[in-house]
């Protein structure tokens, strides 16, 4: 069954979509949109490295991005730069340098737009695998931690007072971005992976009135967007990324009818 | 008096400096169960500061804090909440320990928003809000309280209530309490510990100590003296009447 690339390709969107639903709804919450971008751009160094190397590419991109979420902590507390100059830094600095490294790898052939904007062609079952279990691992230390992230996210003095440990949650959760990343790479592209995080969760936090209900549509909407952008992708003979953020855009604008509705119950 | 078992929070000497500026300094108080110590003080004396220290909110501080429990419940000063989560009221009240519905409904109708409880958090009023706040706090059952005004923006008749409440559930749960207020008046009455902070202790005791205090009554005037040994009296005729306590 796996033999076919299509059916892989949707079950490897299916499992990213599982572990993106939750995952985004912190990054629209805990507003790091940017800090995902960062993470994501730095994954292209990480592949640089998978290939020059010979290292599995989920593995290197985890390890790249872990890296530079632990730099930025440290550049927090060391300089006086605000956060966002230093996403930005961090960012395009590590692009920059993947690509140049890219230049220099002569020898391999390197599908860069694939790199970018994902290539579902290029999903293995090995890739499945590691979708698969990753993915579970992910979600079930997210529902480990969920107690003190949530309540930080909400008022991190509270959470501290009240001995939920706030910090430890929000370093494991820095971990748990990179290896979303790095296992959603292939399906999605680096350049659009954020919009994988953040624009399924924004169209749940249109029609969802709990954090509970958000996830759940947050998940569904992931889950839509990868079936409907996949399809396309091979109806159009689009890259799989873009089909799949832009089928997430739709249900981001018709989720807005909903709040019209809402507001003008209000009223 | 003191008996060391029953000291839920105890803090020696200690200060808070942040960018080479001293918050508060060498303060030294402890919490017991069943007991309210409350901090007064100007603005800016160093009272949220004290109880953040107390909390282990502030982690690098000067002198020592020792915690002798983990079932706290707080209510800050000020609360940001990012309204771009859907959190109803329901949903704060399980935000940092999992209770179950009677719990949950008990605590909000004690402080009087029971209706209240499928809205949303940012559709409550101030005082609304501050009326979740002490019920989610109060709700854990917890050991120790730490109130930061906890009725500010609530209306008149409700601040009494409240405060009652307060007493109550001190005397109920057994729990200690560090209470910050500004109202003289209505706090005074049921404190058993009073420490008036202007960035260092200035002087502590009970109430009617602090009030005959000559520094107490260089911070606050001598009308706020009187507020607080009126009430004192008002305190001890309370509990004579009731025979509780036989202190005259």
């Amino acid at each position: 069954m796996f033999d076919d690339f299509f059916i892989r390709a949707l079950v490897a969107g299916i499992g990213v979509a599982f572990v993106t639903g939750p995952l985004g709804c912190f990054v629209i919450w805990r507003r790091l949109s940017y800090f995902g971008d960062t993470l994501a751009h730095s994954a292209l160094l990480g592949v640089t490295l998978a290939f020059t190397m010979e290292f599995n590419i989920a593995l290197s991109v985890f390890i790249i991005s872990s890296l530079i979420a632990l730099t930025l902590i440290q550049l927090q507390k060391r300089t006086n730069l605000p956060g966002d100059a230093l996403l930005g830094l961090l960012a395009h600095s590590s692009l920059a340098v993947g690509l140049v490294v890219i230049g220099f790898l002569t020898f391999i052939r390197f599908d860069i737009m694939g790199l970018l904007f994902g290539d579902i062609l290029a999903v293995t079952v090995d890739d499945l695998l590691i979708i698969w279990i990753g993915g579970a691992l992910i979600l079930l230390i997210l529902k480990l931690i969920w107690k003190p992230l949530f309540a930080s996210t909400v008022n991190y003095e509270l959470a501290e007072a009240e001995g939920l440990n706030p910090d430890r949650a929000k370093a494991i959760f820095t971990i748990l971005m990179a290896a979303i990343i790095a296992i959603s790479i292939k399906m999605v592209g680096l350049l659009l992976i954020t919009g994988m995080l953040i624009i399924p969760a924004a169209m749940a936090r249109n029609i969802s009135s709990s954090p509970q209900k958000m996830v759940i549509y947050s998940i569904i909407g992931g889950l839509l967007s990868v079936i409907l952008g996949l399809f396309s992708s091979l109806e159009f003979n689009t890259s799989s990324g873009p089909s799949i953020i832009t089928a997430a855009l739709i249900l981001f604008i018709l989720s807005l009818f909903k709040i019209k509705q809402s507001i003008k119950l209000k009223n | 008096m003191s008996n060391s078992q029953n000291i839920l929070v105890k803090l020696k000497d200690a200060g808070f400096c942040i960018n080479d500026k001293w918050l508060v300094k060498g303060v030294s108080l402890q919490v017991e169960k069943g007991k309210i110590v409350t901090l007064i003080g100007p603005n800016g004396s160093g009272k949220s500061t004290t109880a953040k220290i107390a909390l282990g909110i502030y982690k690098k501080i000067d002198g020592e804090v020792e915690k002798y429990t983990n079932k706290i419940g707080y209510v800050p000063q000020k609360i940001s909440i990012d309204w771009t989560l859907p959190l109803r009221v329901n949903d704060f009240m399980v935000l940092t320990e999992n209770l179950n519905k009677e719990i949950i409904d008990e605590a909000l109708s004690l402080t009087g928003v029971i209706h209240l409880k499928d809205k949303n958090l940012g559709d409550l009023s101030g005082g609304e809000f501050q009326r979740v706040l002490l019920a989610r706090a109060i709700s854990k059952k917890p050991d120790l309280l730490v109130l930061d005004e906890p009725v500010q923006g609530v209306d008149f008749t409700g601040e009494i209530a409240l405060y009652e409440l307060i007493k109550k559930i001190s005397d109920e749960l057994n729990c200690g309490i560090l209470l910050i207020s500004h109202d003289l008046h209505t706090v005074m009455s049921a404190t058993d510990h009073v420490v008036c902070l202007n960035g260092h202790v200035c002087c502590s005791g009970s109430p009617l100590d602090v009030a005959k205090n000559n520094e107490y009554k260089a911070l606050f005037g001598e009308q706020a003296s009187q507020i607080l040994s009126r009430y004192e009296h008002k305190h001890d005729h309370i509990h004579t009447d009731e025979g509780e306590i036989k202190k005259n």
